[in-house]
């Protein structure tokens, strides 16, 4: 049977890590998220499935310590927030090198540095560019609701594993404090699948596994660079997800992700009481990016506004996928400000009804 | 008697140190952090070295510490103070140099610039307030949480065989030979207070020599983490927290 | 219907316990709700507020700057949220500790005594659950019984036998609260 219960975005998330069968989660405390290793120590996974729970002494340490977890080939996973996240950058590098599964959740709030600890989205181009070295991508999912932070635990571990690749649940204060109705799936058995990449004792007469991102030939980097770069390319025929709504008979559209899509639909129903034809187009998967709805909206709307918590980092993404058929323009709040209803209405018919 | 007659000069018996602003400290009440700041606030204005000091302020409940020192200070990354000091110090050799750092700050993220730090014999004198606790991100367990005790990371109870042994890192860095002073206070109860801002003028006062690191414990408490009335905070510290971290010099310079 | 609330007072007045207990109460009775808390320093013996909706729809933005209610138990919060009561809304303020009355006069005002009443009671812990009572007479959006059911969710089992007492500062909130303005919506 399902479950349904009214919870907090972050203690739901941590709730269906366990049900999701992870086997580990590290974790270090900062705002706002604690409340996912918090929630943890005190459900204790170990009596219930067997997961581990570790409080490390620093960012560093726990994303090393999903790396070593995930080696093994088991249901690895780490949360936190942005400076935090900066300082496991290091480690989600080599873990996209080594090829390894593994999810990792920012509940982002306002920087650069320390900033403060009001919600957020200014670490999109962190999480969807790069942030660490090298020529990798991360999948990039973006909550919106409580149930969606639920959920995509649960599928960004079949995509790690699917890809062996790390993925991004990228949400924010906002979503992790909150609370909704939530509807549990109910508990998956821990993996007991052994793969043949991951480090479990070497069997007789076959070779060690070994776990690495070095490579010391640059003929062999380049391989394991393009095997990659093909990789990436499956991801992005296959995992693109967005939600729009009233598109339709849309003649000006809204892009929006997260939870500052949640207060752009408010937007959106006003405009509509107003008669004016506005839809929204929700990534999803902010990596892979749905490039070939929003170039299809694009040809029909006269005008996009891409709403951030940022000073505008999606929107260039918007800006691309639509490569110039029609104007798109910008509005955020950013520092840990949230955007209203009214003045994302007013930037719609300021920027692109009256522009 | 009218105020105005008792407020004079001569009547005079304490004074704020002018190295501390006018800002309402943010602590909680009952927090340790006030008095620790005001010791060395006073080590520093008793020295007359205002002007020559450069601090280092922390990730932690004294995140804001630079808006109480009236001294140049700068903001560390979580646990780097260390780290940031070197670079001060490496520039300005002849500057005294402060890190100030709670036990998460110090001891678990920070473990390593702490070490290489003292190891290194940085000229600094780094000031740790041990707390058992991180209180700015609302009482979970930091390194220094002694076994058995409740946080919201450890809600039954430190438990040492699943999450470690508390860190007694103070006495780890007096094993290093680029300690030069290393000692463990208090600033609990005044007689320890004075006590305390006697090491920190010590320690301040031998970075003129550069034999190397001075560090200082400060055993203090927190009444919000813990759960407790500040006094209660103060007994539970000396019944629990001091026989397990006993105050006292732990490395002296040879004389 | 849809409900859009803010609550706003001191830390350590159940500000946020208050719009839980709303939101648990509207799942009960079948709605779809949402709370949103302030988070961080500001809370440290400062103000606290959250937002809590009930709604037979779907919920949009979960943060909002307008609202249908407000239920302010401190003057700071008076003064940060009267303005943000949609014109037809309400405005519950609880009389102790206000140095002032509300200044508009296109919405909905109700004032109750809960402090006093809880005192009475000998029990200040129930005094949210007074102020709950009070809107909920003028507010009638969630039935008594699902707000006792939303009540024993909340509660941990070992506080159980104080729903009863509960139950009672809600009727004495919805006995005491008193109109103070009344507009058409
Ligand atoms: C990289 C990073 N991780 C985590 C945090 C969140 N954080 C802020 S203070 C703190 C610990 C504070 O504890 P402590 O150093 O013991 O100082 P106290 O607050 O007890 O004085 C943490 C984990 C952060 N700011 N940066
Ligand atoms: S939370 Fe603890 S350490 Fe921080 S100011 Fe309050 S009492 Fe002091």
């Amino acid at each position: 049977m399902k479950e349904l219960r009214l919870m907090k975005g972050n203690e739901a998330l941590a709730e269906a890590a366990i049900r999701a069968g992870a086997d580990a989660y590290f974790g270090y405390p900062i705002t706002p998220q604690s409340e996912v290793i918090e929630y943890l120590m005190r459900e204790n996974p170990a009596d219930r499935t067997g997961m581990q729970v570790l409080q490390a002494e620093s960012e560093v340490a726990a994303i090393n310590m999903v790396y070593g977890a995930a080696g093994c080939g088991k249901r690895a996973m780490t949360s936190s927030s942005s400076p935090g996240i900066s300082l496991k950058m290091e480690g989600i590098s080599y873990i996209a090198g080594a090829e390894l599964p593994c999810v990792v959740v920012n509940v982002v709030r306002a920087g650069p540095g320390l900033g403060t600890i009001q919600p957020s989205q200014s670490d999109y181009f962190q999480a969807v560019k790069g942030g660490g070295h090298g020529d990798y991508k991360l999948i990039v999912l973006a909550p919106a609701t409580v149930q969606e932070s639920v959920d995509y635990v649960k599928l960004a571990f079949e995509l790690a594993f699917k890809y062996r690749n790390p993925v991004m649940i990228l949400s924010d204060g906002i979503i992790g404090q909150m609370m909704e109705k939530v509807e549990l799936f109910e508990q998956m058995p821990r993996s007991t699948e052994e793969y043949e990449w991951a480090t479990l004792g070497k069997k007789p007469g076959k070779d060690s596994v070994i776990v690495t991102s070095l490579q010391l030939q640059s003929e062999e980097q380049e391989k394991v660079n393009l095997r990659l770069q093909a990789k990436y390319r499956e991801v992005e025929k296959n995992e693109v997800r967005f939600e729009t709504y009233a598109c339709e008979d849309a003649e000006y559209l809204f892009a929006a992700f997260g939870s500052c899509a949640r207060i752009t639909r408010k937007a959106l129903d006003m405009a509509r009481a107003k008669g004016i034809k506005v839809g929204i187009i929700r990534p999803q998967t902010l990596y892979p990016f749905p490039v070939d709805e929003i170039n299809r909206l694009a040809g029909q709307v006269k005008g996009i506004l891409t709403v951030e918590m940022n000073a505008g980092q999606m929107v260039e993404d918007v800006r691309l996928a639509v490569n110039g058929k029609t104007p798109v323009e910008f509005y955020g709040r950013f520092g840990g400000m949230i955007p209203t209803p009214d003045e994302i209405l007013k930037a719609l018919e300021q920027k692109i009804i009256g522009g | 008697m009218a105020e105005s007659n008792i407020i004079s000069p001569e009547n005079l018996v304490y004074e704020k140190t002018s190295v501390m602003t006018d800002r309402i400290l943010h602590y909680c009440p009952g927090c340790g952090h006030g008095t620790a700041h005001r010791m060395l606030a006073e080590a520093i204005d008793e020295l007359g070295i205002q002007g020559d000091t450069i601090g280092v302020a922390p990730v932690g409940c004294s995140v804001l510490a630079y808006y109480y020192f009236d001294v140049d200070m700068q903001e560390a990354a979580h646990g780097r103070a260390p780290a940031v000091a070197t670079g001060i110090k490496r520039m300005l050799p002849e500057r005294y140099v402060f890190t100030y750092q709670g036990d998460g700050d110090l001891a678990a993220i920070g473990t390593a610039e702490t070490i290489h730090a003292c190891n290194r014999g940085e000229n600094i004198l780094i000031v740790f307030i041990n707390n058992g606790i991180y209180g700015m991100t609302g009482g979970q367990m930091a390194p220094t949480t002694l076994p058995g005790m409740k946080t919201s990371t450890s809600p039954r109870g430190r438990d040492v065989a699943t999450m470690g042994n508390p860190l007694k890192i103070t006495e780890l860095v007096a094993e290093l030979p680029g300690t030069y002073f290393v000692t463990r206070q208090s600033v609990h109860a005044p007689a320890n207070a004075r006590k305390a801002k006697r090491a920190m003028k010590k320690a301040l006062e031998y970075q003129k020599l550069k034999k190397g690191t001075c560090f200082i414990e400060i055993v203090s408490n927190c009444p919000s983490g813990w759960k407790m009335t500040p006094a209660q905070s103060n007994k539970w510290m000396e019944e629990n927290m001091f026989p397990f971290y006993p105050l006292g010099d732990i490395k002296v310079p040879e004389q | 219907m849809t409900e859009e609330i803010i609550i706003a007072g001191f830390g350590g007045q159940g500000v946020l316990s208050m719009g839980q207990i709303i939101c648990y109460s509207g799942v009960m009775q079948g709605k779809e709700v949402s709370w949103m808390p302030s988070y961080g320093p500001e809370m440290r013996g400062g103000t606290a507020n959250c937002t809590a909706i009930i709604s037979d729809e779907q919920i949009s933005s979960p943060v909002l700057n307008r609202f249908d209610t407000a239920i302010v138990l401190n003057q700071p919060s008076m003064d940060k949220f009267e303005d943000a009561v949609k014109p037809g809304g309400l405005l519950i303020y609880e009389e102790n500790g206000m140095t002032r009355k509300p200044r508009r006069t296109d919405i909905n005002i109700c004032s109750i005594a809960a402090y006093d009443e809880s005192v009475k009671m000998n029990n200040t812990k129930v005094f949210n659950m007074i102020v709950i009572g009070g809107f909920l007479k003028v507010r009638p959006i969630i039935e008594l019984e699902n707000v006792i059911k939303g009540l024993k969710k909340v509660l941990p089992d070992r506080y159980h036998h104080l729903i009863p007492l509960n139950e009672e500062a809600i009727h004495k909130g919805m006995e005491i609260v008193k109109e103070e303005q009344a507009v058409k919506k």
